[in-house]
């Protein structure tokens, strides 16, 4: 193995991370008075365009003119700053860390192709789930589970348990 | 004294500078710990890495702990932090097309950004079909409208519903989490990969 190649595989011991995301989390309760997220910035956006593409659809489409009734300015929302963070920390990561590059990872038994698709489908699901859910892994059930809360708790273990009992059926995918 | 911006200690613009940077150290944690792989994140489904497990549950536990200490001395009011309501039938329903779509795409919203931002095709992808699912939740929204608004329970405490105090709740939690490290680091010895 190469030293490049070595450092590239240096990722932080994993509860020293673990560590850190908890004060990270704590600081965005202690500063802004709410946890992380990630899906509602997508949501955001989604709100912004389609309004912005087609107004009058945007207006009878109640759960999108709802969300923007609430926030008149959905792109001026606490989420989309946090996940513009999240592109800029990611890519700040990944470049001290040699790991920037442009490739579709995937087990070597399966083709980019079928790794593609599956993201595609598998991306469809978790964005679905995520408005169902009220939040996702981290809106929902991180961030939830730090405040004691039972829906976080619930997403947690449906959202585990899930991926649990279905492993078996892809484990082509991945192992 | 917190939350500093419900309090007004901080306007809501600053507010949002808060949130850029509270996002960069998240992105930068999530990252550094190998969230932008996807081989990785599978890992806890099949043992070879549990690096999910081990992260999401001891952030998890740090910040209940902070959150309790903090409460404890009086520098931050419990009462003024947002936490999601819970609806117990789309909590549950959307938990588990959420696991779906976690074995199926290999990643998160959150991990999907982080693997975007270093280049992986694959998540740039699966946040394509974020944007659609979400999209078509917004669209179809009248045909499970009454679902997802089914058995409010409200904003209970998972140590109201067990009839605990919430220090020995999150006793128990702490405990049940070194219980999972534990199961987690015995799971990589015996379903070891080399490479992925």
């Amino acid at each position: 193995m190469t030293t490049k190649e070595q450092k590239s595989k240096a990722y932080m011991n994993p509860y020293l991370a673990g560590v850190l995301l908890g004060i990270i989390l704590l600081m965005a309760y202690f500063v802004s008075g709410r946890g992380l997220g990630a899906s509602g910035a997508i949501k955001s956006a989604i709100v912004t365009t389609v309004d912005a593409v087609a107004p009058a659809h945007a207006e009878k489409a109640s759960y999108f003119s709802d969300y923007k009734e609430a926030h008149p300015k959905p792109m001026k929302a606490w989420l989309v700053f946090e996940m513009l963070g999240v592109l800029v920390g990611g890519f700040l990561s990944g470049a001290l860390s040699g790991r920037l590059k442009l490739k579709v990872e995937h087990s070597p038994k399966i083709t980019s192709k079928r790794r593609l698709i599956f993201a595609l489908i598998g991306g469809v699901l978790f964005g679905f789930g995520s408005q169902l859910g009220r939040g996702c892994t981290s809106g929902s059930a991180l961030s939830g589970m730090a405040v004691l809360s039972l829906g976080g708790f619930i997403s947690m273990a449906a959202i585990f348990g899930t991926g649990y009992a279905l492993a078996y059926f892809v484990r082509k995918n991945w192992i | 004294m917190g939350p500093l911006v419900a309090n007004e200690i901080i306007t809501t613009d600053t507010n949002l500078v808060f949130a850029f940077l509270i996002g960069i150290g998240f992105g930068f944690v999530l990252e550094g710990a190998g969230f932008s792989s996807s081989r990785k994140l599978a890992g806890v489904f099949y043992g070879y890495d549990t690096v999910v497990l081990k992260v999401f549950f001891t952030a998890a536990i740090t910040a209940m702990i902070g959150l309790l200490f903090l409460s404890l001395f009086g520098w931050i009011d419990l009462s003024l932090i947002y936490i999601n309501p819970t609806f117990l039938y789309s909590a549950i329903a959307g938990g588990v097309i959420m696991g779906a779509g976690f074995i199926l795409g290999g990643f998160c919203p959150g991990t999907s950004f982080c693997g975007a931002s270093i280049g992986k095709i694959d998540a740039m992808v699966f946040i394509v079909g974020l944007i659609l699912g979400i999209f078509i939740f917004g669209e179809g929204y009248p045909l499970w409208e009454d679902f997802y608004k089914a058995k409010f329970l409200g904003i209970p405490k998972i140590s109201e519903f067990m009839g605990i105090k919430d220090g020995l709740m999150a006793l128990i939690i702490v405990l049940v989490a070194f219980g999972m490290f534990w199961i987690g680091e015995w799971a990589e010895k015996k379903f070891p990969r080399e490479e992925y």
